[in-house]
């Protein structure tokens, strides 16, 4: 009788709640995963930042939509010491946490915040360190913030204050990024005493511009606007992501009305998309980079000639055509062109496989065998890396080059591109995580990387010096200066063959509004309208 | 009786533990550092690697791996998911009431139309109707049903429109589960339209998901029938002149339906592994799609945890068979 | 004397050839399936004079061409092209020798470890056949989809390891099959007789036992065939199975899913490949069992 009650109770409760939406805007994004949870700092996935980060919570410091610029978010404004050790934070006063069923705050977002959403992450006893099963702070790990991260502390209620072990300048780019999404420690605290700490996971709180109302696992998951949003109130009253993740039903939905975007559209559905007169498909070049890594310390590649050989016999239409399908870019840099520095000035190596032919004999390299490796996955910035390989096997035969394909199981493949003494040129690529260009050039250029994430085992002077000047200088324009010049001398030395950067397209309906594609990959629906 | 059921009890203890050793065993043999596959591009420093190895266990010895595995299914724990950090066997049975909803449903379309097509069958035996009932039974028996799925998503929700494209219920409809069956919660919420909302999702994947098992059904049923009404007693209920009805529906069904039901327990083991296809084909969010996905995200202990409660799903289900069929049939009972 | 012998045993396997044909041909269906079943043989064996095109060769400039008969059709794709210009009725044809390749090798995996195993079984029993029976048990825990899946998925996806995968996922029928038969003939007279003639175990069991348990075990392999072409074509749907470009039917239909609303032409012909053919072999189980199985024959 209890549980029949409890049922008509919850019933009468939904009906009501459904009642007073049903004429608001409801906005439904056919999202292409399940996330793995409401913490953004525990996942790497875009899919699971869509969900946490991107709707329900905010950064100290907010990318401009739609780009990779940094605009203020909590922290209304800060400042850097002299020698770039210390940031400085003042916190916007009046941000209210979001008000749920299952939480009101009391207070608004000050400083405890803030502190306690880095040290959780940073401090091994920390009492939320460990709080959910199998918690590694993968992004936080990533980004070396450990090392970076001296500490965190209250200045007052509304000030900050970031200690760094080193002077790094992407260090802000850092805080935009998901894995500083501000989380609230009076709901924490809360869970704590309840002996409910999985629930942060679970059921968040944030102050982000749609709080969290419920999710039906591998179902949909469902926002309200949060009226107090500091940003003002969103212009949509409901959001809700319907989990889709065949992309021919993706099309379908949204075709049939039944939802409004569709982040991923089938590149085989984008005629179809842009000939319907109900839907539009705007596109960006995405912030990846796909390459061919050259061994630089093994002969005959450790001869820039060579090198550069080899890549003006790579015919990078044919790849655009047969691997992209019209979803990609050539590149000719190795930071994709909505990250600022991207130096627009430097000319790509020409397709021409006759004076390649002639520089390889110039170079003294006759009868090159060689072998390329290809990925077994997909990836945004190389859909089909085995098709690719087999066009630049082809390429390079043109010019008397022999190449075999070789590939090995993903984990296995990572492991041993990584081997200084590694046989063979590698297809790879990379996706921005916080739009700095150290994020490119330091990660996959730098010294530091030989061995690791540096697939070419390059290791120059020149450029080092550049990138590590870069690294440490915190005014935009000298970073600006600098990262262009690394560029050249990238250019120059063609430690890679820069092959394309992938174009993402998303596929909405026409009444969708105020939608920007986002240099991440994220879909953030806080300024949306629906006409 | 109970020796009987303490038995066949008894004898699905090695299974069961063969078949953990199968779900540990297989799972620990997929290819790929799982740490290093987490890591992708990024990649991570070799203390990182070995901190991540040693906190999932993955550095210690098999067998001490298995042991712990063992000990934890026995209090149904099957790990936490790589994935999503939570209990796998809280993840299973969040989804499972999808998976059982479609599975129920699919096999009452399947007795509903099985059943009866199979008995008059069997009567009008070697009539125009039978010939087409087995024909179709046939067709249904060799039916690729991710075709099927595809075929009907393409004329039904594509062409004409009828019915939604995938879900278990429109998004204009939204209350707390109650029961996990959405028709049922659908019928608790009280909200009009959102049965009839449930339900129009619910044809499709239900027609696919039982094509298989309805054919099976048919062709047993009317075998078992044909093999019945050959019966002496049968002849002599004839012979007597009962009316037919009273005797098809008496004496002869009565005794045909012990194989069929024997066969529609086995249909258990077909719905799941179908409930792979049909769900993934209509986004359905339940167990068959879960695994698909799992397997794909190379998250071992939702694979193998999924594996394992499935597993032990159709043991119990093939249990419960036999002892029903220990119960209608006292000559099973004293076998051995 | 010798060759009198050799003449009336050949005489007897005649007669018993012709008693099953008059049988078989009794059922209108499996002589159908049969005859559909020679004719797919016969297409898969001539694949590269049947097929009009190359399987993989793409006509670039002839893109998703519906079939002939539909506006913008084209007579030289009788069965239109798919997304990157392939002619589907060259692939499908191709697929066939798949399909067939894959039903053999199956039904070879299956039915040879299965008669091993459940001789073995059946004729030594105790701890060996516990085992061996309770091995078979596990895997008959398993719906035989997701076990193959995950099997697949240890091995690695690809052609071969599906195979492989369902090969182990049919054995437990055989065993099973094959056991039920060895304990019912072991100790028959002739079985008997041959072992006081002093026939060796492996005699008793290959010559003398085997032959007499083949008819199940041939309707057996026959449904074997079938399942083994629709799963490993539910694996190809999956992802799991041949990889791409192989023309194996239930690849192809993964690949045309995503043009499910743009070209019917693609995802229809591949399942309906796969139906027909399962369809047919499937026919031609039901006419031997009805024509082995004397027990169904008289009734």
């Amino acid at each position: 009788m209890f549980a029949r009650k409890t049922a008509l109770a919850v019933a009468l409760l939904a009906a009501t709640a459904f009642a007073g939406t049903a004429s608001a805007k409801t906005f439904v994004h056919c999202s292409e995963g399940s996330p793995e949870g409401f913490d953004p700092a525990l996942y790497t996935a875009g899919t699971t930042f869509d969900a946490s980060s991107n709707s329900v919570y905010n950064r100290l410091v907010e990318f401009e939509v739609g780009t990779t610029n940094i605009d203020p978010g909590l922290a209304e404004s800060w400042e850097v010491s002299d020698d770039g050790l210390e940031y400085t934070f003042k916190l916007r006063q009046g941000v209210k946490f979001h008000s749920t069923d299952y939480f009101t705050p009391t207070r608004d977002f000050n400083a405890d915040d803030v502190v306690f959403s880095f040290m959780r992450q940073l401090k091994k006893d920390h009492a939320w360190h460990q709080y959910t099963a199998g918690t590694a702070w993968e992004y936080f790990n990533g980004m070396s913030m450990p090392d970076l991260l001296k500490s965190v502390e209250k200045v007052d209620d509304y000030t900050v204050k970031f200690v760094l072990n080193r002077p790094e300048a992407p260090m802000i780019a850092n805080l935009g990024m998901d894995f500083a999404s501000i989380v609230s420690k009076e709901y924490a605290d809360k869970l704590a005493a309840d002996g409910k700490m999985e629930d942060l996971n679970q059921k968040p709180i944030g102050t982000g511009a749609f709080k969290f109302v419920a999710y039906q696992k591998d179902a949909v998951i469902r926002y309200k606007a949060h009226d107090d949003y500091w940003e003002g109130r969103p212009k949509i009253d409901d959001l809700v992501f319907a989990i889709t993740t065949d992309p021919s039903v993706r099309h379908q939905r949204l075709k049939a009305g039944e939802c409004h975007f569709n982040p991923y559209p089938n590149p085989a559905d984008l005629d179809a998309i842009r000939n319907d007169p109900d839907l539009q498909l705007p596109e960006q070049e995405g912030l990846n980079v796909g390459y061919l890594a050259y061994n630089t310390k093994v002969a005959p590649f450790d001869n820039a000639k060579v090198r550069k050989a080899l890549n003006m016999a790579v015919n990078k239409q044919a790849i655009l055509d047969a691997v992209f399908q019209g979803a990609g870019k050539a590149a000719k840099n190795p930071i994709p062109p909505t990250i600022w520095s991207y130096n627009d000035a430097i000319e790509d190596d020409p397709y021409d496989p006759d004076a390649a032919k002639k520089m390889l004999e110039e170079a003294g390299v006759t009868d090159l065998k060689m072998k390329i490796w290809a990925m077994p996955v997909q990836r945004p910035y190389n859909p089909n890396a085995r098709r690719m390989a087999e066009v630049i096997q082809s390429d390079f035969a043109k010019i008397g080059v022999e190449v075999e394909i070789v590939s090995y199981e993903w984990g296995e493949y990572l492991k041993r591109s990584k081997d200084v003494d590694r046989d063979g040129a590698v297809l790879l690529g990379w996706t921005g995580d916080n739009g700095d260009p150290d994020n490119f050039l330091a990660v996959l250029l730098g010294c530091d990387g030989v061995g690791g994430s540096n697939r070419a085992q390059w290791c120059n002077k020149e450029f080092e010096d550049l990138i590590q000047k870069a690294k440490v200088t915190s005014d935009v324009a000298e970073r600006t200066r600098l990262y262009e010049e690394a560029q050249v001398v990238f250019k120059r030395e063609a430690p890679w063959a820069t092959i394309a950067h992938s174009v993402v397209f998303k596929a909405m309906r026409k009444e969708v509004e105020g939608f920007k594609i986002h240099p991440f990959g994220s879909h953030i629906f806080k300024y949306v309208d629906l006409k | 009786m109970l020796a009987f059921l303490l038995r066949r009890i008894g004898l699905l203890i090695p299974t069961f533990i063969g078949v953990t050793i199968a779900a540990f065993g297989f799972i620990r043999l997929l290819p790929g550092d799982p740490v290093l596959l987490m890591a992708g591009e990024r990649g991570l420093t070799p203390e990182r690697h070995a901190e991540l190895l040693k906190q999932f266990g993955f550095d210690r010895p098999i067998y001490e791996q298995y042991f712990d595995y063992l000990v934890g299914v026995l209090q149904g724990d099957l790990g936490n998911s790589l994935v999503t950090k939570k209990p796998v066997f809280e993840e299973f049975f969040t989804l499972f009431p999808a998976t059982l909803e479609l599975s129920i449903c699919a096999i009452i379309f399947a007795i509903a139309l099985g059943l009866p097509a199979g008995i008059i069958a069997a009567v009008k035996r070697g009539s125009v109707f039978d010939h087409s009932v087995m024909s179709t039974a046939l067709v249904g028996y060799s039916m690729p049903i991710f075709w099927l799925g595809l075929l009907f998503i393409m004329l039904f929700s594509g062409l004409l429109g009828w019915t939604p494209v995938s879900g278990r219920i429109s998004l204009l409809y939204f209350f707390e589960p109650v029961t996990g069956l959405m028709t049922v919660d659908a019928f608790l919420s009280g909200q009009p339209g959102a049965v009839r909302s449930a339900l129009s999702h619910l044809i499709l994947p239900t027609i696919v998901l039982g094509t298989i098992p309805m054919a099976v059904i048919a062709r047993q049923t009317r075998s078992a029938m044909l093999e019945v009404l050959g019966e002496d007693y049968v002849r002599t209920a004839k012979a007597k002149g009962l009316p037919p009805v009273r005797v098809i529906g008496l004496h002869a069904l009565r005794n045909a339906l012990i194989p069929v039901i024997t066969t529609i327990g086995l249909q258990v083991g077909v719905l799941l592994a179908g409930a792979i296809l049909t769900e993934t084909i209509f986004s359905w969010p339940g167990i068959g799609k879960w695994i698909v996905d799992s397997i794909s995200r190379r998250d071992y202990p939702s694979v193998q945890g999924g594996l394992l409660m499935i597993a032990v799903i159709v043991m119990l289900v093939n249990l419960t068979v036999d002892v029903l069929y220990g119960l209608v049939n006292p000559r099973i009972r004293h076998q051995r | 004397m010798a060759d009198v012998a050799v003449s009336s045993s050949v005489n007897v396997k005649r007669a018993v050839l012709a008693e099953f044909w008059y049988y078989f041909r009794e059922n209108t269906g499996a002589v159908i399936g049969l005859w559909f079943f020679v004719l797919l043989v016969l297409v898969a064996i001539g694949a590269d004079i049947v097929a009009p095109h190359e399987p993989n060769l793409q006509y670039r400039d002839s893109l998703l061409v519906p079939p002939v008969w539909q506006e913008g059709g084209q007579w030289r794709f009788l069965l239109g092209t798919d997304a990157v210009g392939r002619d589907v009725l060259s692939r499908l044809i191709h697929g066939s020798r798949f399909s067939l390749f894959i039903g053999c090798v199956v039904v070879s995996i299956a039915l040879s470890g299965g008669i091993l195993l459940g001789l073995i079984a059946g004729y030594f029993r105790g701890f060996v056949d516990t085992f061996i029976m309770r091995v078979m048990d596990v895997i008959l825990s398993f719906p035989s989809l997701l076990l193959a899946l995950v099997l697949v998925a240890v091995l690695g996806p690809g052609l071969v390891n599906a195979m492989n995968a369902i090969g182990i996922v049919l054995l437990p029928h055989f065993v099973r099959l094959t056991r039920a038969s060895v304990m019912a003939e072991r100790e028959k007279e002739y079985v008997v007789a041959a072992r006081v003639a002093g026939a060796g175990r492996l005699r008793l069991m290959f010559m003398t036992i085997l032959p007499n348990c083949l008819a199940p075990l041939i309707v057996q392999a026959t449904l074997a065939f079938s399942t083994a072409i629709l799963d490993v074509a539910a694996l190809g749907f999956l992802g799991q199975g041949a990889q791409p470009p192989t023309p194996e039917w239930g690849t192809l239909l993964a690949e045309a899913r995503e043009f499910m609303l743009r070209a019917w032409w693609v995802v229809t012909f591949p399942g309906l490949a796969i139906l027909t053919t399962v369809l047919a072999i499937n026919l031609i189980g039901d006419g031997l069992r009805d024509a082995l199985d004397p027990k169904l024959k008289r009734s």
